[in-house]
Formats: C-alpha cells, structure tokens, sequence
C-alpha cells in the first residue's frame, strides 16, 4: 500500500516538477541540514548541561529557556523541506528503513525534550534537584538526535 | 612533486583505498563529517546571531564566546580530520571539482572573516555586555560569517550530487 501511494505522489504534478528541476533536492537538503545545524547544536548544548558536562555555571532551566524554543521553531521548517524531499523521491524515503528508524527517533526525542522543558517550566529547580534523571535522559537525547542525524544521512546508501 | 601528483599518491595510499573500496567506511565517515560540521555551523550560527542582537541578548559577547567557541574547534577538528579521509577516497576527482573548490575557497573566506574579527573587533565588544549597542563592524561579521557558512554547506551538498 505504501509503494503504491509513494507511485502515486511520484506522478504528481508537483514531485513531477521537483524531480525535473535540478536544483531543488541539493538546495533543499541545504536548508535542510542548515536547520539542522541550529537543532542539533542548541540540543547538544542543552544535554551536555543535562550530562553536567558543560555550562554547570548556570540552573538547567536558564539553558531550556535559552535552547528549547528554538527547535520548536526549527523543528517545523525541517518536517516542511522534509516533506518537499518526500514529495520529490516518495520510494526513496517513505520504503527505507533507515528513514523510518529517523522517524521513530525522532517522536521519540521530540517527547522527552516536550517533558523536560514541561517539567522545568512548573519547577524552575526541577533538573537541578534530580542530577541523576537529569543525566540520563541528557545522554539518551544526545543518543537520539546523533541516531537521527545518522540515519538521516543512510538514507541515501540503502 | 607538483599538486596534482601529491592528490593521485594520496589516492593511492591503503587508508585512501579502502575508504573507496569499502561499502561501509565512507557513509560512516561522511556521517560523522555530517555530525560534526552540524555543530561547528550550528554553534557559531550562536555568536552570529548574538552580534546580528537577534538572540541570546541576555548574554554578553564574552560569555557566549567562552563557552561556546571551543565547542566549536573541537568539532571543526572533527569534522577536517574526516573531510580529509573522504576526500583522499578521490582526491583527484575533487581537486578538480568545481563544487568542493568552491566549498574550500568559502572555507578560506570563513577563515579570513573569523581572523579579521578575533584580532581587530573582539577586542573591542568582548567587554560589552547585554545592554551595549553592537557596532557595525561586529554586525557585519556576524552576517559575512553566516552567509560565508551557508555557502560552505550549500557547496558542500552539492559536491555530494556532481560525479
């Protein structure tokens, strides 16, 4: 059903004109991973602190404030040139393996970041009281956002 | 030894053939290029954006220059030591692209930019703090940076879809 949906989209006036046009898929990627630089380097950021690894001059809540909004901007401009790229090479994407284990990772991180920025914003001291919490899910996230950059460029090598 | 020479000994040495010969090395050492050239963009898209005053006002230039900068070369250095194992897979074939040339002629210009402004205006912001207005010079440095990495990473894509 999925390979039939993904000839389907592929015929379509708009993945036909994307596949034509050249330029497009390397300059959306562009923008793509571009967004991704600002993610990945705000979450990074964040977990370390998470790991009290770096920044422990400053509470935990003060580094969510200053890096969470952020993705939440980001994130969408990532799921819209993703779905351009998904539109413009359906089977490439939506059939490979390593694109849906991005996908999972990714929901999966999106909620453990959506939880600790919830938590800190009820009880500013939330994270610094909870030093072991704190450490483990910082390392999971950075596990998850490291898979899900990885998977991401697998993509291209099934 | 000219350089076009240098490039096929490189081509040739073991590292660089197994990298090509590989089915594995290279998208794991293109991964790990992707990841650390993420944040060295990323992070000091950071102080960019501080010296644009489009975010992080609340911190001072100094601060987030100390805190985030070494985070920075850290993974430059990552992502230059697998940069160079990739290309050396085809040292030839990229010598002559004219995407990756371009990528490095943006690098070079990424580097001039950074060096102009750690030695000339630095000096002169890194005592303000969140309530000093920016000047000029530090405002088109952020802008000639984070328009010169765009490109390093538009090129740098590019170089991936050219034969």
């Amino acid at each position: 059903m999925i390979q039939e949906f993904c000839d389907w989209l592929a015929n379509t006036p708009l993945s036909l004109k994307i596949q034509t046009i050249m330029w497009i898929i390397p300059a959306v990627q562009t923008a793509h991973i571009l967004c991704v630089a600002l993610v990945m380097s705000s979450m990074a950021m964040l977990d370390l602190r998470l790991m009290q690894v770096a920044g422990t001059r400053q509470p935990v809540s003060r580094m969510i404030d200053r890096f969470v909004p952020w993705i939440w901007c980001v994130v969408p401009i990532l799921l819209t040139t993703g779905t351009i790229l998904i539109i413009g090479e359906p089977s490439r994407e939506l059939l490979n393996p390593y694109f849906r284990t991005k996908m999972v990772l990714l929901v999966t991180v999106l909620v453990i970041t959506f939880v600790i920025q919830r938590k800190s914003s009820r009880d500013a001291a939330y994270w610094d009281t909870r030093k072991i919490a704190s450490i483990l899910l910082g390392a999971l996230s950075l596990l998850l956002w490291v898979g899900i950059v990885t998977a991401g460029r697998w993509i291209a090598y099934y | 030894m000219g350089i076009q020479q240098l490039f096929a000994w490189l081509e040739n040495t073991s590292v660089a053939a197994a990298i090509r010969q590989s089915t594995w090395m290279f998208p794991t050492i293109e991964t790990v290029h992707v990841l650390a050239t993420v944040m060295v963009v990323g992070s000091v898209t950071m102080l960019d954006l501080r010296l644009l005053n489009v975010a992080y006002r609340d911190r001072s230039i100094r601060e987030l220059h100390e805190e985030i900068l070494p985070w920075t070369w850290a993974s430059f250095l990552v992502a230059a030591i697998a940069g160079s194992l990739l290309f050396s897979s085809s040292a030839t074939k990229y010598y002559h692209n004219f995407t990756f040339r371009m990528k490095m002629l943006f690098l070079l210009l990424v580097a001039l930019n950074a060096a102009f402004f750690e030695l000339r205006t630095y000096p002169r912001v890194a005592n303000s703090d969140r309530e000093t207005p920016i000047p000029l010079a530090a405002k088109i440095a952020g802008a000639v940076g984070l328009l010169l990495w765009i490109g390093v990473v538009a090129f740098g894509r590019w170089t991936g879809f050219t034969k």
